[in-house]
């Protein structure tokens, strides 16, 4: 990966006691959107910063373009940065925010200007120059945020949760907007945020991080499928997790054994089984697995919660610990109810002990 | 490691500014006063401390300043009260009035509660009472002074704090006063501390008003160096007295440094503009009250004085006016009295531009909030207004008189002497406003291309410049009143407009009095305006969204509009 646009190497910041970032290393290439993830105090914004040059490293470096940033401050950097809470100037109208990069480099003030609502075409805000920003919905000032850290056409683009304060639905449709456009423009990209939905839809590489270390880098379906560890597992909202022991290709655990892919060590580890690996013996999917199925075990219901199309379920099984499922609101059984479930074994994840 | 010289580098030329101007006259005076021969004679000070005199000036010096402290709380608190959560007619304009008093001359001060309370004036010809010759006129007066530093300080934050805390005091089960003493005392106690500190530190070092009214017996520590310095010409106990003064006004900053650390606890501030409520019930009977305080307490003082200058020897008339425009026959004055308002306004203007320099540029330096050094750094700014202004206007006679600071002739010795005592107020306005400046809004700007000197002059220089508009105002104000330090280096023949009042009332006879009342009214109108140009265009928009307390932390409200100022910061005594 020399061609990476980004390299930062062994990276560490340390606030008295606590180390902010631990040996991160992370290459970035050009044109790819990288996500770091992570919840909060694990080290994202600080990431951020020190690419920045907001933030001294206490040991490791940054390269830019392979150019090693040690001595460079903010301005000289060539990276734009789009804050938590946007930071717009307050003194200034949209189109003075969007302009303020390109003032800041000289361009000719036609040039400017043309570039400014081009910009504000672009984020969806056309004609908007002359608003002042008090007047800005939270959604306007994030497109403004965003076009004030494109116009100065950065090598790098970083945004520290870009969509944090905004409504649900508003974030949703506005991870889709920035996807395309950053496709379109071939920006290269690197954005922090701990939420898992916005990272997930935003990024080519998700990076994600816990106290200052890289817990786990892989592409969304990778890291969605196979979380590393047992900190990532939880963090993805995985909760059925249990103590097992595999022995040739057969993992024993409180759910009863279970085959897992036969690369996998002998020895104790954790188990997660993903709810969606967790099946309705009646349904169709269940039925489809045939003898691959693990063996029906008898559940109680004990909860549902409804997200989307989908219903999750919470179960007690006669053994072992509680099992979250995942079903459609057609098969959804009442709190109460009892039902037999089959566990899918090509999803399970062994994970190893902490 | 750049950023610290920078600030190093802002930091000097204020540093410079104080050796020179500050620290080097004192200790000039001190060593005059404690050397001879090549030797300390530091015996003396024992020997100063010894005599009973002194220690009966010591006395009454702490005691009236509790007193004054004591009495200030007690009539202003239920004023902060009112002035913070009901909401009634004429509000703003009030609040500016009562900020008036803060911004007088002591001298007008004095000569308005002599006019008032003394011979001939409103109490003696209505009930035969007179007060000038009781301490009760100078605590009177104190209160008079510093009724507005309560009023704003305490009642800047306490229009801040969110009553929902008391609301839901009252849900859990707590009683009315219950919840005030629960809830409410505790988050004020340390602005009513604050502002004690600071009322403590007006009135131990009250010079004008004890000067006036305090007649033979009664002294501060204050008055008694100006009788050692410029009457009795006892150099060595002025020299002590200064050391004195020097001490507790040190360690009393050093209280007041630590309430406001202490009220930098975290504290859920609202907008102000939303917790007022129309008065109910009691309230009524309380903001009755408060009214008839500050008619009595402020708007009597000051029109007594404004009628007496129009009660001339041939009934109701611009006599004394006009005979301000004459030199008169006695040899009280060089040029006619009226030209010192020329002065007046020419040296605080040069003064105020001096203090918007040298505060502005302490602090910038200080904006970074840093180590030790620079909190050093901060309480040094503050060291003036405590230090005599006696000694420090003796002392610029003394020390500033050979090269390479040789400013005997130059008429800048005035402005510089009153700017020293407005870079504090400079600082107080300018920092809460640079502080409250988001760190970020500067990272985004240097983000986005720019260098960090573009950073001060793209973010930081916009949305100070307001509070360098009012910190000039306040700074203006300051040096308009200056007496102490004044009357030494004002030359006879272009005395300012306080030196001029107190040299008309040195004097005796029905003329010259009235002239001294005519010339102080024309100070109050001028003073007066000036505040009221600052207040009125702040007080009607962004009055209630900024720490109303200098050294409030402000709110995390959005960056959206940048803090405007609205401090009164806590202003000395003008007359030292």
């Amino acid at each position: 990966m020399s061609d990476a646009l980004l390299r930062i190497e062994d990276a560490t910041v340390r606030f008295g006691e606590r180390a902010a970032l631990d040996g991160v290393t992370l290459d970035v290439a050009g044109h790819e959107t990288v996500c770091v993830l992570g919840p909060s105090g694990s080290g994202k914004s600080t990431l951020l910063r020190v690419v920045a040059g907001l933030q001294p490293l206490d040991s490791g470096r940054v390269l830019l373009a392979g150019t090693d940033q040690a001595g460079t401050p903010p301005h000289r950097r060539g990276v734009g940065l789009m804050f938590q809470d946007h930071q717009l100037f307050p003194q200034r109208d949209v189109g003075g925010n969007v302009g303020f990069g390109p003032r800041m480099h000289r361009v000719p003030r036609a040039r400017r200007d043309a570039r400014t609502e081009e910009l504000l075409d672009l984020v969806g805000l056309p004609g908007a120059s002359r608003r002042p920003v008090a007047t800005l919905s939270g959604g306007e000032q994030q497109r403004v945020a965003l076009a004030r850290a494109l116009a100065p056409e950065p090598r790098l683009l970083m945004l520290d949760e870009p969509l944090g304060q905004l409504d649900r639905s508003l974030r949703e449709r506005l991870v889709d907007e920035l996807r395309r456009l950053f496709e379109r423009l071939g920006t290269t990209v690197l954005a922090v945020t701990h939420d898992q939905g916005e990272a997930f839809a935003l990024a080519d590489r998700v990076v994600l991080m816990r106290a200052g270390r890289v817990e786990q880098v892989g592409t969304p379906l990778e890291v969605w499928r196979r979380p590393a560890t047992e900190f990532a597992a939880r963090f993805l909202g995985f909760d059925n997790i249990a103590d097992a022991t595999v022995r040739s290709g057969r993992a024993d655990s409180g759910w009863g054994a279970l085959p897992v892919p036969a690369a996998t060590p002998d020895g104790p580890c954790r188990l997660l089984v993903p709810p969606g690996a967790v099946l309705l013996a009646h349904t169709p999917a269940a039925k489809a697995l045939g003898p691959a199925a693990s063996a029906p075990l008898g559940c109680e219901v004990v909860g549902r919660t409804f997200r989307g199309g989908r219903v999750v379920l919470r179960l007690r099984p006669e053994r072992g610990p509680g099992l979250d499922a995942e079903c459609s609101l057609r098969d959804a059984p009442d709190v109460g109810d009892r039902v037999p479930v089959v566990l899918d074994p090509a999803d399970l994840v062994t994970l190893p002990r902490a | 490691m750049r950023a610290a010289l920078v600030r190093g580098g802002l930091a000097a030329v204020p540093l410079a500014f104080f050796a020179a101007f500050f620290a080097y006259p004192v200790a000039a005076i001190v060593g005059r006063g404690l050397r001879e021969g090549g030797h300390w004679h530091l015996g003396r000070i024992g020997d100063v401390l010894g005599d009973g005199s002194v220690r009966h000036v010591l006395w009454f010096t702490c005691w009236q300043a509790a007193a004054s402290t004591a009495l200030t709380l007690a009539v202003a608190l239920p004023a902060a009260y009112v002035f913070a959560r009901l909401d009634f007619p004429g509000k703003r304009v009030l609040r500016a009035v009562v900020t008036v008093p803060f911004v007088l001359p002591t001298v007008v001060a004095g000569s308005a509660f002599l006019a008032l309370l003394g011979r001939g004036g409103l109490t003696d010809s209505l009930f035969g009472v007179r007060l000038d010759t009781s301490v009760w006129a100078i605590l009177i007066a104190h209160v008079f002074f510093n009724y507005a530093v309560v009023v704003r300080t305490v009642g800047g934050l306490w229009a801040q704090l969110d009553p929902r805390q008391e609301e839901a005091a009252r849900m859990l089960g707590a009683g009315r006063l219950t919840a005030f003493r629960r809830v409410v005392l505790p988050a004020l106690a340390p602005s009513v501390a604050a502002a004690a500190v600071m009322v403590y530190l007006f009135t131990f070092t009250s010079f004008g008003v004890v000067q006036i009214l305090g007649g033979p017996t009664r002294a501060t520590l204050e008055v008694e160096i100006y009788r050692q310095t410029a009457e009795i010409f006892d150099l060595p106990t002025a020299a002590v007295l200064t050391l004195v003064q020097f001490v507790a006004v040190a360690a009393i900053l050093a209280v007041h440094a630590w309430t406001l650390r202490r009220r930098e606890s975290a504290l859920r501030l609202v907008d102000a503009g939303a917790t007022g409520h129309r008065p109910r019930g009691g309230e009524r009977a309380l903001l009755a009250g408060v009214l008839a305080v500050v008619a009595v307490l402020i708007l009597l003082p000051l029109g007594v004085l404004a009628a007496r200058s129009f009660d001339g020897p041939h009934g109701y008339g611009l006599d004394f006016y006009r005979a301000l425009g004459s030199v008169g026959d006695d040899s009280t004055f060089l040029v006619p009295p009226v030209q010192a308002v020329g002065n007046s306004l020419r040296y605080a203007a040069v003064a105020a531009l001096i203090a918007l320099v040298i505060g502005g540029l302490a602090a910038a330096a200080l904006t970074r909030r840093a180590g030790r050094l620079m909190r050093g750094f901060d309480a040094l700014l503050m060291l003036p207004l405590g230090t005599s202004a006696v000694t420090v206007g003796f002392g610029f006679l003394i020390s500033l008189d050979k090269p390479p600071l040789d400013l005997r002739d130059s008429w800048l010795l005035v402005p510089l002497a009153q700017a020293l005592v407005g870079v504090p107020f400079v600082v107080r306005v300018m920092l809460p406003v640079l502080r409250a400046v988001d760190q970020r809004l500067r990272e985004a700007a240097a983000v986005l291309g720019a260098s960090p000197a573009r950073v001060w002059r793209e973010i930081d220089l916009p949305m100070a410049a307001r509070a360098a508009g009012v910190a000039a105002g306040f700074a203006f104000a300051v040096s308009l009143g200056e007496f102490g330090a004044t009357v030494f280096i004002a030359r006879p023949d272009s005395p300012t407009l306080p030196v001029a009042v107190a040299r008309l009332l040195g004097r005796a006879g029905g003329t010259n009095y009235g002239q001294a009342m005519a010339l102080s009214t024309v100070l109050m109108v001028v003073c007066a305006v000036c505040l009221l140009i600052l207040e009125v265009p702040l007080s009607s928009r962004a009055a209630t969204r900024t720490p109303a307390v200098p050294g409030t932390p402000p709110g995390d409200g959005p960056a959206a509009d940048p803090a405007a100022p609205r401090t009164a910061p806590t202003r000395e005594e003008v007359l030292r």
